[in-house]
């Protein structure tokens, strides 16, 4: 569906986010009245409820004034980026990484449960990071979205943990809960490291000092995306969860201390960076880290008027900030460049454009009769409560400090582009675009005229109650008014007013000395960091993932060592068990002291190879010996067989290896290896020892016994096991043993060229060969045994559901006999007489073994079912067919066509080199 | 001397054996490694269904006393995999040997190797 969605139209593309968006958003406006009178609607869906996970929803106040901001907004960049975005831009993509952000951005507002809300917190990080990325062809843009991942990601990580820890003090994943549970939290001793971990996932999505760079290299993303993630909503995601969890965390002097400080020193720093800043986009991106330091300040007072101040200016800010930056956008659009210095007078040229900024500008300023010059109001009124170090001046005035700054860049923006001399960029004669780009920043910036001039009438219900939803007591009495009588704040309103245009007077001088002065660049403070970072990981991944196989498995068998020990520690001393051993008799001991004596020879002998392997056979026949004593005939004859196969492998192997290398390990390194070999020999002992000396408890073979016969149609339990009551996994293992085989297919057909081909050719056969090339009597040996050996495979095969054999067994029977004509009569004579090829067998194999399945399906019965009946036949006597015995030929294909595809492969890829022409070698 | 005995010390034997060579510095010695530890996993692995003389698991009415059918139906398959598992990396080290010209594990040439 979304492919369809991307190919469709631009203009069902947007008409499909701004009617979505538009829902959303009058479904909210639905319900606040509702919310407005204390009606909380929530709803609830167990998600993971082990984890404390619940897909919880609820709609209070605040909720609602951070879900109407997002959708409201969202719908008017829906319509902004549709005059924004040219024809050829991928509006599919963009509309669909919006619109995951406002989902996500919505989720985080209305999320009742904390874990959920880190969910959606997540998920904004993402987003932001694709939009900011979305013109990815532009380096800035990828180092642009990377810096915003990794700091407000990294700030993600710490949200996390001191999420997890506030559940842990609070008891509650549940976000209602948890904030009745305030006086708890604050005295746990888990408070300190929660709030702090909160505190940096906040101050790092809200552009915080010292995380505040990352927002200004964020611009690199289109307009839309700045003026909706980057200014209205996703930047303010941390001022929110500072008001959400206010009740909680908030009134503490570590609160204050550390929220408080940041605000107001995030306020003054951003505002004087932006005074210096020629990029239309990067003043508002440093305006806007200086006006969310504001926000942060004032939650940081902890008192419910200034979280009431906090609530409105979120409002007018996110006003009059989004109308600003669709207003750069539309300068930009309009003139070609965003540089302040080619830009001016632009007023008589756009008039509306001029009017909408000048009037954002002015609510940004903090001017009458604009909503900001209130919250400014009301932020100096609350400065001038606060006392510092006993001090009542000090707050007051860095505020006035800050408050004089933001005047001033925001008076250079709106006097700058549009009054002055006329500089209009690259275009001779812009003028003012369309209503697409028009409309949604003049209904913003009316917004904001509102705010000011009819403050209670349009905010002030929702003030009040999204207050008393912060500080989680009463509805506090607010008035929100221009006038408020001649008292401080005005006199420090007016200061900011005079002392801004002072600035702004004295600007040119200014510029010139910030220009030459020496600045530490925060972006190459995080690329240096970042390129730190990437040398210790790499050092360290190096340092633990070395390219040596031996170190690796020195690490896994130490391990196991070392789990294996501790484990015998927690134990106990009992090393033998109450079970009575079985007497041995002398013909077990002779085997023992073989497979002793062979295993000793092979360690002793490994690097004369062909001996070592002789040794090995001897090992294999002695456990097969084994196998035949202690009750397991199926295990011996496929141990048997299978051993036959390894060793002609590994002796066709060898034929192309060294067959006798130097020496490598030193001494030191020998002996090492060897008391790590015999530690764990022993621990394998004792724990062998130790279970085969007690009784087994009931397990599940009691009833494979009782329901071979009657269930699954067979005596040999063995088998009925494999091919009935196990068939799954059996299924599962026969196709890994097809995929082995068609690996090693992978790795020896392309062995013929390039400089392994090379070698191939270049070796040569340092054996000594008997005379004949292919003996005599050996080939007509072979060839009269072929049918014989093939019989035997059949009969194993047909026996093998009531008596020892099946098709794991006759496989291998089949693959010897067909081998001896390999080895007697040579690889081209063989496999010329050959009909079908490895690869379909394996297929086959596979094919049937689901296809068996399936079939018990189509009866009604589970996957793999199998039914039988008894038939006769003359000499054969009684037998049985059942759907288990398709299985076994399944297996039996699957098992033949691997081992079949290992050895024969391998036998003539000498050959096959050889046969290639010169040329290709050469490459 | 029990059967207990004789299994649990073979078990070891063929481990250290196994460990031993799984750590030496060329491929060959390392597929024979862990060729000797798939006959300890195998043989520990039957062990567990404890051992029984001549009682094969073929169902009898009134039989009462058999060997444990079920680890056997694990080990069975197991040894027909390790057989896959062997091919498969003696094939990687004859194509990592064809490729590189050194049949260490670590693919350096002989001349280079110091330890």
């Amino acid at each position: 569906m979304l492919g369809t969605l991307f190919r469709a139209s631009r203009t069902v593309h947007l008409g499909v986010a701004g009617a979505a968006t538009a829902i959303g958003f009058v479904v909210l406006l639905s319900l606040a009245p509702a919310v407005l009178a204390g009606d909380l609607p929530a709803t609830r869906v167990a998600w993971v409820p082990a984890l404390g996970l619940e897909l919880s929803l609820w709609l209070d106040p605040l909720a609602l004034l951070f879900a109407g901001l997002i959708l409201g907004i969202g719908f008017l960049v829906v319509v902004y980026a549709a005059g924004y975005l040219s024809e050829d831009e991928p509006t599919g993509r963009f509309l669909s990484f919006l619109m995951l952000f406002q989902g996500a951005m919505v989720g985080i507002a209305l999320s009742n449960n904390v874990v959920l809300m880190l969910v959606f917190w997540e998920l904004t990080s993402l987003s932001s990071f694709l939009l900011i990325g979305f013109w990815r062809h532009t380096a800035e843009a990828r180092q642009g979205a990377r810096m915003a991942l990794a700091v407000t990601g990294g700030g993600g990580l710490a949200l996390i943990a001191g999420m997890l820890l506030l559940g842990q003090a609070a008891g509650s994943f549940e976000l209602a809960t948890i904030l009745t549970r305030g006086a708890i939290v604050q005295a746990s001793p888990l408070y300190a490291p929660a709030l702090l971990l909160i505190l940096l996932g906040a101050f790092t999505k809200s552009a915080q000092f010292p995380f505040h760079f990352w927002l200004p290299h964020a611009m690199a993303a289109p307009t839309p995306v700045s003026a909706y993630l980057h200014s209205a909503t996703m930047v303010k995601a941390g001022v929110f969860l500072l008001a959400r969890l206010w009740p909680v965390l908030a009134g503490t002097d570590l609160w204050f201390a550390l929220v408080a400080t940041t605000g107001l020193v995030t306020m003054i720093f951003g505002a004087a960076i932006a005074l210096f800043r020629t990029d239309l986009k990067a003043i508002l991106a440093y305006s806007t880290i200086s006006q969310l330091g504001l926000m942060v300040m004032l939650l940081g007072f902890a008192t419910p008027a200034a979280a009431a101040a906090a609530v409105f200016h979120i409002l007018n800010h996110a006003a009059f900030k989004a109308a600003l930056f669709m207003n750069a956008g539309i300068v930009d659009h309009e003139t070609g460049t965003r540089d302040i210095r080619r830009l001016g007078g632009l007023a008589r040229l756009m008039p509306l454009t001029a009017t909408m900024g000048v009037l954002a500008a002015a609510a940004m300023a903090g001017l009458p009769p604009l909503g900001g010059f209130i919250s400014k109001e009301m932020m100096l009124h609350e400065t001038a409560q606060t006392a510092v170090l006993g001090q009542t001046w000090l707050v007051p005035l860095l505020a006035t400090v800050g408050a004089t700054l933001s005047v001033a860049y925001s008076l250079r923006y709106a006097l700058g582009l549009y009054f002055g001399p006329q500089r209009t960029g690259e275009v001779a004669k812009p003028h003012d675009p369309g209503a697409a780009l028009l409309a949604p920043p003049l209904l913003l910036v009316a917004l904001a005229l509102g705010f000011g001039l009819l403050p209670m009438l349009i905010a002030g219900p929702l003030v009040t109650a999204t207050t008393a939803a912060v500080t989680g007591g009463a509805p506090p009495k607010i008035d929100l008014a221009l006038w408020h009588g001649l008292n401080l704040a005005l006199a420090l309103s007016v200061g900011a007013v005079l002392g801004g245009a002072f600035l702004l007077a004295r600007h040119a001088a200014l510029a010139h000395r910030v220009a030459t002065g020496h600045w530490v660049d925060a972006k190459r403070l995080f690329d240096a960091a970042m390129d730190a970072l990437v040398t210790a990981t790499r050092r360290v991944t190096l340092a633990i993932h070395a390219p040596s196989l031996q170190r690796y498995l020195l690490l896994l068998f130490a391990t196991v060592v070392v789990l294996g020990l501790d484990g015998a520690t927690k134990v106990g001393p009992v090393l033998t068990g109450g079970r009575a051993t079985t007497p041995a008799s002398p013909a077990a001991i002779v085997v023992w002291v073989l497979l002793l004596a062979a295993t000793l020879t092979v360690v002793v002998t490994q690097r004369q190879r062909f001996l070592a392997l002789v040794f090995i056979s001897v090992i294999g026949l002695a456990i097969a010996l084994a196998f035949v004593h202690l009750s397991a005939p199926d295990l011996a004859l496929t141990q048997i067989a299978v051993e036959v196969v390894t060793i002609l492998l590994l002796l066709l192997a060898l034929h192309l290896l060294p067959k006798q290398p130097a020496r490598l390990s030193s001494t030191r390194r020998r002996l090492r290896d060897a008391v790590l070999g015999l530690v764990a020999g022993g621990g394998a002992s004792a724990t062998a020892w130790a279970i085969m000396t007690r009784v087994r408890g009931d397990t599940i073979s009691t009833f494979h016994w009782a329901n071979s016969y009657s269930g699954g149609g067979g005596t040999n339990v063995v088998n009925v096991t494999l091919v009935d009551f196990r068939a799954f996994d059996t299924m599962g293992e026969i196709i890994v043993l097809g995929i082995a085989g068609l690996a090693i297919f992978a790795l020896l057909e392309p062995a013929v060229r390039g400089a392994a081909g090379q070698r191939l050719r270049a070796w040569r056969d340092t054996m000594p060969h008997s005379p004949e090339r292919h003996p005599m009597m050996f080939v007509m040996a072979t060839r009269l045994l072929l049918p014989l050996a093939l019989l035997v495979g059949i009969y194993i095969f047909l026996r093998g559901h009531n008596q020892p054999g099946g098709g794991f067994v006759a496989a291998l029977i089949f693959a010897i006999a067909i081998l001896l004509q390999y080895l007697a009569s040579g690889y081209d004579w063989t496999d010329e007489r050959r009909r079908i090829g490895e690869h379909p067998l394996i297929a086959f194999g596979v094919l049937i073994a689901v296809g068996t399945g399936l079939g018990s399906l189509a009866f009604g019965a589970p996957f793999l079912s199998s039914s039988f009946g008894y038939f006769h036949l003359p000499v054969v006597g009684e037998f049985e067919l059942a759907t288990a015995m398709i299985f076994d030929v399944a297996v039996a294909c699957v098992v033949l066509g691997a081992v079949m595809m290992a050895l024969a492969q391998l036998s003539h890829v000498a050959q096959r080199a050889a046969r290639q022409p010169d040329a290709e070698g050469e490459r | 001397m029990s059967l207990e005995f004789l299994i649990a010390s073979a078990i070891g034997a063929l481990v250290a054996g196994g460990v031993y060579l799984s750590l030496r510095a060329r491929t060959f010695q390392v597929v024979l490694g862990l060729t000797l530890l798939s006959y300890a996993v195998n043989l520990f692995l039957f062990a567990v269904g404890r051992l029984t003389v001549d009682r094969p698991p073929l169902y009898a009415k009134g039989v009462a006393d058999y060997a444990d059918p079920l680890p056997q139906a694990l080990v069975l398959t197991a040894i027909v995999i390790t057989f896959g598992m062997t091919a498969l990396s003696v094939v990687l080290a004859l194509r990592s040997f064809l490729e590189s010209g050194s049949d260490q594990v670590d693919g350096i040439a002989d001349e280079e190797a110091e330890s």
